[in-house]
């Protein structure tokens, strides 16, 4: 039977180590893996074959009018930004936009701070959220032009619609996941009202503000395009969207695509450079995010 | 041993169980507190009742409970879990209303929480993970408005001194382990000079060596600074080493079943006899099966 079997009494040994010399105890990673290791270098590979791709598949279909290829859309580009027209369609957009997106984040903060601080306040926001969230801007937009005619303000108005609710949807899920002891620490300063939402709750649901920014500045930029393209320019002056709309009709193809690239292009900017920053900034800093 | 030599007097109160209010606490307002010199006491928690809701119920924590805190008192809840005593401590700080009875400090009745009364938690999380070390032990200085912003970090960095963090000053929460984020709770809690000092199980998440090493700090940060202490722990061994004087509360719903003094136990007497037999006494009188008829000492 097993518990009659015991384990053998060993002698007991202690034994003086000499210093280990055999290999450094640290070595440094081969070159090869630590270029690796770049994420811009993967995420560059990853775009540069895309381009090769899309520059075959043009050489293949053979029609500049369906389809141009990354080299003539980068002429294209090249062109418009020098002639300055593209910057001036780049600037309108971005003014406009800039002006919608800050609104619908202060209207969504003054919004999810009544709702961390009254019952109607929260009713209020989740009822609001659960009707208009779903509701696409551009639904809006036939209402906004009857409203506001044509012009920023329209724009504006669906631009406000397109960020306020995810921006307040998600900055009031952060606030509700500040832990407990948190706010307890906060309270027990003495902290309360506005000072206690500045500076514990926002700062605690920082990575969840973050994160309803992005998709702000997401929903908010798809939206302004879409929106150029339905009703394009005011008195003369339009955006991106107008840009692709118009070439688009009078068969530029090239210029179409090198409206889109600029799109994604400063898309990924305002994601690289400045949320990547603001986030290494704070929240990765902090170490509340990894 | 020696810092406590002037309630010396009182170790006989220990051994025999005194009933509360009688002889030993006349015993022990007639030996003064080395700091102030006062008779009445500072914190006083007068039949106070608490109670919680949940979505089916409400359930009564405490019931009537009455406990006389004097000034650089080490004063411990000691009690199984469900005996109310992080919840008692969470009304002190102003967290909970009683539903009866009332909660003084120093005169004035509790009414919320404020800066007088500084909670040190037994969770991680109760440093703001957006604030360094020292920005941390300065925050409620300046949150409270309690002293200006050069004032508030000299102070800060005199008490991050005292617990030994000084290295890590500028550091972030997330780069600290669990002791060195309690230390700076605790530098936190003493920056702020409250007139009690909360603390509720705050080295129960540590490892036991760590946690030795910090009951040791905090009994040197007393001598030295004479705070007074409200202490929350269910560890018989860390009532008798931290406190000066422990409550006994039963649990469902937490009464106060007695008052024992401990004030001359240190950490070296943790192996003796008269520990031992301490620890045993205690453990005896919170986990008997049904309580005495004579020891229940809140009034029904």
């Amino acid at each position: 039977m097993n518990q009659h079997v015991l384990p053998p009494i060993r002698p007991e040994y202690d034994r003086a180590l000499a210093p280990y010399v055999e290999a450094p105890v640290a070595r440094a990673l081969p070159f090869a893996t630590r270029l690796w290791q770049q994420g811009w270098l993967r995420k560059g590979l990853i775009l540069a074959a895309l381009a090769l791709g899309w520059e075959a598949a043009a050489a293949w279909q053979y029609n500049d009018l369906l389809l141009p290829g990354f080299r003539a859309t980068l002429s294209a580009l090249a062109e418009g930004l020098i002639s300055g027209e593209l910057l001036e369609r780049m600037r309108i957009s971005l003014q406009v936009l800039a002006q919608g997106y800050l609104i619908g984040v202060l209207l969504a903060f003054g919004l999810t701070t009544l709702a961390v601080s009254t019952q109607t306040g929260r009713d209020l926001l989740s009822t609001l959220t659960a009707m208009f969230n779903p509701l696409p801007a551009i639904a809006l937009l036939p209402l906004a032009l009857l409203w506001f005619g044509l012009g920023a303000a329209s724009l504006i108005f669906v631009l406000v619609h397109s960020v306020l609710w995810p921006v307040a949807l998600n900055t009031y899920a952060g606030f509700q996941g500040v832990p407990e002891t948190l706010r307890m620490a906060g309270r027990n300063y003495g902290l309360r009202g506005l000072p206690y939402v500045w500076q514990i709750l926002i700062p605690a649901a920082l990575p969840a503000i973050l994160s309803g920014l992005k998709i702000g500045w997401a929903f908010a930029w798809r939206t302004l395009i879409a929106a150029e393209l339905v009703f394009g320019a005011a008195s003369g002056k339009g955006g991106l969207g107008w840009y692709i709309f118009q070439n688009r009709n009078e068969l530029y193809t090239d210029r179409v695509f090198a409206g889109l690239l600029l799109v994604i292009a400063i898309g990924l900017v305002v994601e690289n450079l400045i949320f990547a920053t603001l986030e290494r900034l704070t929240v990765r800093r902090w170490g509340m995010v990894r | 041993m020696t810092l406590v030599a002037a309630r010396e007097a009182l170790a006989v109160n220990r051994a025999a169980d005194a009933p509360p209010g009688s002889a030993a606490r006349t015993g022990r307002s007639a030996a003064p507190p080395v700091a102030m010199g006062q008779t009445a006491p500072l914190l006083q928690i007068a039949g106070v009742s608490l109670e919680y809701r949940t979505p089916e119920r409400v359930v009564r924590a405490t019931h009537r409970i009455d406990l006389d805190i004097y000034a650089a008192d080490r004063f411990v809840l000691l009690g199984p879990s469900g005996c109310g005593k992080s919840t008692l401590l969470k009304a002190v700080a102003g967290f909970h209303e009683p539903v009866e009875g009332e909660i003084r400090l120093d005169g004035g009745v509790v009414r919320g929480p404020g800066p007088d009364r500084i909670v040190v938690f037994q969770e991680f999380d109760q440093l703001p993970p957006w604030k360094t070390v020292l920005q941390n032990v300065a925050f409620p200085l300046r949150a409270a408005g309690l002293a200006g912003r050069r004032e508030a970090e000299a102070r800060a960095r005199h008490f991050i001194d005292k617990v030994g963090l000084s290295r890590f000053a500028d550091s972030y929460p997330h780069q600290l382990s669990g002791g060195m984020k309690q230390r700076v709770a605790i530098a936190r809690a003493l920056a702020t000079q409250p007139k009690v000092l909360l603390m509720d199980e705050p080295f129960a998440a540590l490892d036991a060596l760590t946690r030795r090493k910090m009951q040791e700090e905090l009994l040197s940060l007393w001598e030295e600074v004479r705070f007074t202490l409200l202490f929350v722990t269910h560890s018989i061994e860390e009532a008798l080493v931290v406190g000066s004087r422990v409550a006994l509360l039963s649990p469902h719903p937490g009464r106060v079943r007695g008052e024992v003094n401990c004030h001359d136990f240190t950490l070296g007497d943790i192996g003796s006899r008269a520990f031992q037999a301490a620890v045993q006494r205690l453990h005896g009188r919170l986990f008997e099966a049904s309580p005495e008829p004579e020891t229940p000492s809140a009034p029904r």
